[in-house]
């Protein structure tokens, strides 16, 4: 895998509190998604702009698929594959394109996505546990996309995912987190990484939700939709890095009225 | 002699006796890292070129794309 290079303070929050996922290790916490890109060429270049270890992506028809020039370019960047199941609806489905993934890529990482409503595409909270459940007894690492409940996701980890990764928003919309408190709740709730997957559009959506706790971010629209997606990858790059340091800084608390930062001794009487 | 089988939601004849090794050989020109299911289950490779379809088999051949 390739490492990222941190500015020294990032170089220190890491190696106090290092980010593992299924028992790895990564120095980058922008995990990125594939989908959505003009072209090929771009792939390349929006992968190493953001600095990205973890890489989501897909399996399709091979009349449909993007061929073997993607995993190629995915190999030479170093990357760590991550197969989703996007489009299942049912438990059903989700494992057995999960198993498909394992087949074709060789791994036993599965971001596990079921989804209950075409508009907005958010998760099928009962379909979802199921698959993880069964999923894990088959030996995956399993990252389930989620909704913003923190029941929910402990419950996905209690049955041994491997992280709980929230939505913000639903997928594709950018708007954002829209229920920061729930983020922060769910945090709470789990030991394992919270990733929080889907509804960023730009880069403050990503800082705040490091900021908010969060142990990474994954996110896919924000990046290969965006007029420049190479700016745009280095910006998510600088905001994750950003959030994580501002989180490990400690914010100053929320007040009503002002409190000034210069101080009133010796303020001379003019 | 040739049997109907369903390769990715479309009616193909493949010859009889052919194997899943011989349909990815066909269908899989310019993909690697290829996953078979047949009727609902997964065909690891290590069983491709055991495993003859029967007339009515639905298959799916599958490779890897981007996505989110």
């Amino acid at each position: 895998m390739t490492t990222t290079d941190l500015v020294p303070a990032l170089e220190q929050e890491e190696a106090a509190d290092p980010f593992t996922l299924g028992g790895e290790a990564f120095t980058s916490r922008l995990v990125l998604g594939t989908g959505g890109l003009p072209s090929l060429e771009v792939l390349e270049d929006v992968v190493r702009a953001s600095g990205t270890q973890l890489v989501t992506v897909a399996l399709r028809r091979v009349e449909a698929a993007a061929g073997s020039s993607m995993t190629e370019v995915l190999r030479r960047c170093g990357v760590r594959l991550l197969p989703n199941t996007a489009g299942c609806r049912t438990a059903r489905e989700a494992v057995l394109t999960a198993q498909l993934s394992r087949e074709a890529f060789e791994t036993e990482w599965v971001k596990l996505e079921v989804i209950g409503d075409d508009r907005t595409l958010l998760p099928d909270a009962v379909e979802l546990l199921d698959a993880a459940e069964q999923l894990v007894a088959d030996g995956f690492t399993v990252l389930p996309y989620t909704t913003d409940d923190p029941v929910l996701g402990r419950r996905l980890a209690d049955v041994g995912c491997a992280a709980v990764m929230p939505l913000g928003s639903p997928i594709g919309s950018g708007l954002g987190i829209r229920n920061p408190h729930a983020i922060a709740l769910l945090r709470e709730q789990v030991d394992v990484p919270v990733v929080l997957d889907a509804g960023i559009g730009t880069a403050s959506d990503a800082a705040l939700a490091m900021e908010l706790g969060c142990d990474a971010v994954l996110l896919a629209s924000a990046v290969t939709r965006a007029r420049l997606p190479v700016q745009m990858a280095l910006a998510m790059r600088q905001a994750v890095e950003g959030g994580r340091l501002a989180r490990g800084a400690g914010r100053i608390p929320r007040r009503w009225h002002a409190e000034a930062s210069t101080s009133m001794a010796g303020l001379p009487d003019l | 002699m040739t049997i109907q089988v369903t390769v990715n939601g479309a009616p193909t004849d493949v010859a009889d006796g052919a194997t899943v090794a011989a349909l990815v050989a066909d269908r899989s020109t310019g993909h690697d890292r290829v996953a078979v299911a047949l009727n609902g289950g997964v065909v690891p490779r290590s069983r491709w070129t055991a495993t003859a379809l029967a007339p009515g088999d639905r298959l799916e051949v599958l490779a890897p794309t981007a996505g989110g």
